[in-house]
């Protein structure tokens, strides 16, 4: 039987939860003969041209191609794991959130005490997404089938969630990898 | 700072002895004095009574009749609760909005007129009302609304917008108000005439123990809701150590849909006195306190009128009743808008001086109150019950109601029906039976027991109103064919989330999450599975919160997912495609395509 395919991306979030799966180190050699990555960053695949068992999403939504990329996990994807709190919660970038978009904007290009941008210009090229008015956690976007905490989850926590969907065995996740204070 | 605003501020501060624990009179007249307690009048009222300035500015932030922006002269404060709402209120509330040139919130740019909503103010048997300042103005609709801002305009002053007195004392000289009573069904108990002195005088021909035991004998249970012995509370807070000890009337009537405390008060304060009055011989009190909600200020004048009668009478004061040695005097408290203040360690926080936090229970305020002290707390109704069982004796006062609930009770019926009021029924009585009397036979739905009571269906008006069944602090709210009992609860909802305290997380941000979740499904976006999720955070919030508010605010969604099953599953459906139906990429992304000029390529 082939072995089951798994898909990652990172949506609004600084990649660190996916620098977390690689901590796995070794382990990794394991993981794939386990499983076949996918469309990931890890291996710059762009396009799902398969079916997934399993989609993990780093990073919340920030702009309107999160959306569009998390859909699409989504539609390709039978299991979708938020990874981390961006995910889970919107986490830092959500702070802008409280903040009108429009504001955002011209603090980071024209006000800010550091700005040098002497066009006077907001970045507007069509081939930038669009901001959302919000940072959204995944789970307000499309339903989301499990939630890994932290930020970033430790390695062994992606492990052993990983490990025990693809062999079809409760997880065991021990307090000290839940806990986060 | 301007020297007239120190000074005046100053002697405001002195006139309550420079008593931090008398804020509550301070900022509310330093409120009134200059419509609002300004940033440099905090620093004042800090350095006079000796406390830290953010003391002063977390009470003037907690209570709605207080702000730290001046407001207008005139404060006219439309009551938005749901039984206004069917009453028509937003078209009233758009009359004044149109008629005075300012939205809600707003304050006229002369600085005359602030245009504000409040929740219920205890007057839902004659909605939509409002209160201008403290004048309750009731049965508005939009030519009197446009009448009131015009005469309001031309005179400034409230009291001249009263053209028609209402029924009993609400036609006192004191009272001067449009506000009727509507009583429907005077009972034995509690409005029955009042024979002044008496209930004292067979209270102190007894030992205070006997006084107690007859309270116990007559089953007497709290009326405010939670309906916990009396006799009990009385004794425990006897048996506890403490130099004071502090008899409260709690008399801040908030919970949405209730106001039979208003005519109590305005009809037989003299039964409720001589409650407190009994209340402090048995516990060994000398000082009662009356904690008056601000939306009732417009009694206080008779009250007081009242209070003096009762010391000229020598029915308060030294030596009451001529018993040697039984000092007893009461004070009345005002609340400033708070609903939260009606929970009785949030009240007792108030009366302190603080903002109305409920404090933790152990201790209860039976063994450390108001100031430490011992203190009981009872609803005005309870000791009206003592007033009687006194009177009467414990045998008259149990022979009506049921085996576990003991004597009549006041309901405030409001809402779909023909004959809203107050009604003094006894204990035990079917629901269906109360409905006949207010004329409410079509009803669809009955909030029993206000905001934080239980939604009840047809097919349970069998059940009946007592508190082993059906328990109520008073409140009746009927909802008629035409309305919908989700919209119900999600305005009770954003009732809660409003005088959340914020103290305690479940109640502060599990309600909003409610609210959210039962929008959605509002907006036919829900599934199944929003059932179960709206179940189990209502639990959530109810085991976990501090407080009674938190621990009921869910039931209104709890008894509507309940009796009101159909009308959710009507809503949600099934979806397989994985996404959020509530996501809008089209609104999400508006802002961003409006300033950048062009439009998403992922946005339909």
């Amino acid at each position: 039987m082939a072995k089951p395919k798994v898909a990652t991306t990172s949506l609004c979030g600084c990649f660190g939860c996916h620098m977390s799966l690689l901590d796995i180190d070794d382990r990794i050699l394991k993981l794939v003969e386990l499983i076949e990555f996918h469309k990931s960053p890890i291996n710059d695949i762009k396009k799902f041209t398969a079916r997934c068992a399993i989609g993990l999403i780093e990073g919340g939504c920030c702009n309107d191609e999160n959306v569009h990329v998390l859909q699409d996990f989504r539609k390709n994807c039978d299991i979708l794991i938020s990874v981390g709190d961006c995910a889970i919660m919107g986490g830092i970038p959500a702070m802008r959130n409280t903040i009108p978009l429009k504001e955002c904007l011209e603090e980071a290009y024209l006000n800010g005490p550091t700005v040098y941008n002497p066009s006077g210009q907001i970045p507007n090229d069509p081939e930038i997404p669009l901001l959302l008015k919000q940072v959204y956690p995944c789970n307000e976007v499309v339903k989301i089938d499990y939630h890994l905490p932290g930020c970033p989850p430790p390695a062994d926590t992606i492990w052993e969630a990983l490990v025990a969907l693809l062999t079809d065995k409760p997880v065991d996740l021990p307090y000290e990898l839940i806990k986060y204070d | 700072m301007s020297g007239t605003l120190e000074n005046t501020v100053k002697d405001i501060c002195r006139s309550h002895s420079n008593d931090r624990t008398r804020m509550m009179d301070i900022v509310r007249e330093v409120q009134a004095r200059f419509k609002c307690v300004s940033s440099e009048a905090m620093d004042v009222i800090a350095a006079a009574v000796g406390t830290h300035r953010v003391e002063v500015e977390s009470v003037v932030s907690f209570y709605t009749y207080l702000s730290e922006k001046p407001k207008g002269k005139v404060v006219i404060r439309l009551c938005n609760d749901i039984i206004d709402k069917m009453h028509g209120v937003e078209r009233v509330a758009q009359a004044f909005s149109d008629a005075l040139g300012i939205k809600f919130g707003e304050t006229t740019p002369d600085g005359t007129i602030s245009l504000e909503y409040t929740p219920c103010i205890g007057l839902c048997d004659q909605a939509p009302a409002a209160l201008i300042n403290d004048v309750p103005v009731t049965d508005l609709h939009r030519s009197i609304a446009r009448q009131i801002v015009a005469d309001l305009k031309k005179h400034m002053d409230p009291k001249r917008l009263v053209h028609r007195l209402g029924d009993g004392n609400n036609a006192h000289e004191l009272v001067q108000s449009m506000v009727v009573n509507n009583i429907r069904t005077e009972g034995p108990m509690v409005l029955s005439p009042v024979n002044r002195g008496e209930a004292i005088k067979q209270a102190l021909a007894i030992s205070p123990v006997e006084v107690i035991r007859a309270v116990k004998t007559a089953r007497l249970r709290g009326r405010g809701g939670a309906g916990f012995p009396t006799g009990m509370k009385w004794e425990f807070t006897r048996a506890a150590t403490g130099e004071e000890k502090y008899v409260i009337c709690n008399a801040d009537e908030g919970e949405p849909g209730t106001f039979k405390d208003r005519v109590i008060l305005t009809e037989r304060p003299d039964r409720v006195f001589a409650g407190m009055t009994i209340a402090g011989y048995a516990i060994g009190a000398k000082t009662g306190i009356v904690y008056l909600r601000g939306e009732y200020a417009y009694l206080r004048p008779y009250l007081e009128h009242v209070l003096e009668r009762r010391r000229n009478d020598g029915l308060l004061g030294q030596n009451v009743g001529g018993k040697e040695g039984f000092n007893f005097d009461i004070v009345i408290q005002m609340g400033a808008g708070a609903y939260i203040c009606g929970e009785e360690t949030a009240l007792i926080s108030s009366c302190e001086g603080l903002r109305g936090d409920p404090k933790n229970r152990p201790p209860f305020p039976a063994q450390k109150g108001y100031l430490d002290c011992p203190t009981v707390v009872n609803n005005v109704e309870t000791l009206c019950c003592v007033t009687k069982i006194l009177e009467r004796g414990p045998g008259a006062f149990n022979e009506y109601g049921s085996q576990g609930s003991a004597g009549t009770k006041l309901l405030s019926i409001s809402g779909d029906c023909k004959l809203p009021g107050v009604y003094e029924l006894p204990f035990g009585i079917k629901l269906s039976e109360v409905l006949k009397q207010a004329g409410a036979e079509d009803a669809i739905a009955v909030q029993v027991g206000g905001a934080s009571g239980a939604m009840v269906a047809p097919n349970e008006f069998e059940r009946t109103i007592c508190f082993d069944d059906l328990a109520t602090g008073g409140a009746i709210m009927v909802f008629g064919p035409e309305r919908n009992v989700l919209e119900v609860a999600d305005y009770f909802l954003d009732f809660f989330i409003e005088e959340s305290c914020g103290y305690c997380t479940p109640c502060r941000v599990g309600n909003v999450l409610l609210k959210e979740r039962l929008d959605r499904i509002l907006a036919g976006h829900g599934e199944p599975a929003d059932l179960d999720y709206l179940q189990d955070l209502g639990e959530t919030i109810k085991t976990t919160s501090r407080c009674g508010l938190g621990q009921t605010s869910p039931n209104p969604v709890l008894t509507t997912l309940k009796n009101f099953r159909s009308a959710y599953e009507a809503l949600v459906k099934e979806r397989d495609d994985g996404l959020q139906p509530s996501f809008d990429l089209s609104e999400a992304v508006g802002d961003a395509e409006q300033i950048a000029g062009h439009k998403s390529v992922h946005a339909d």
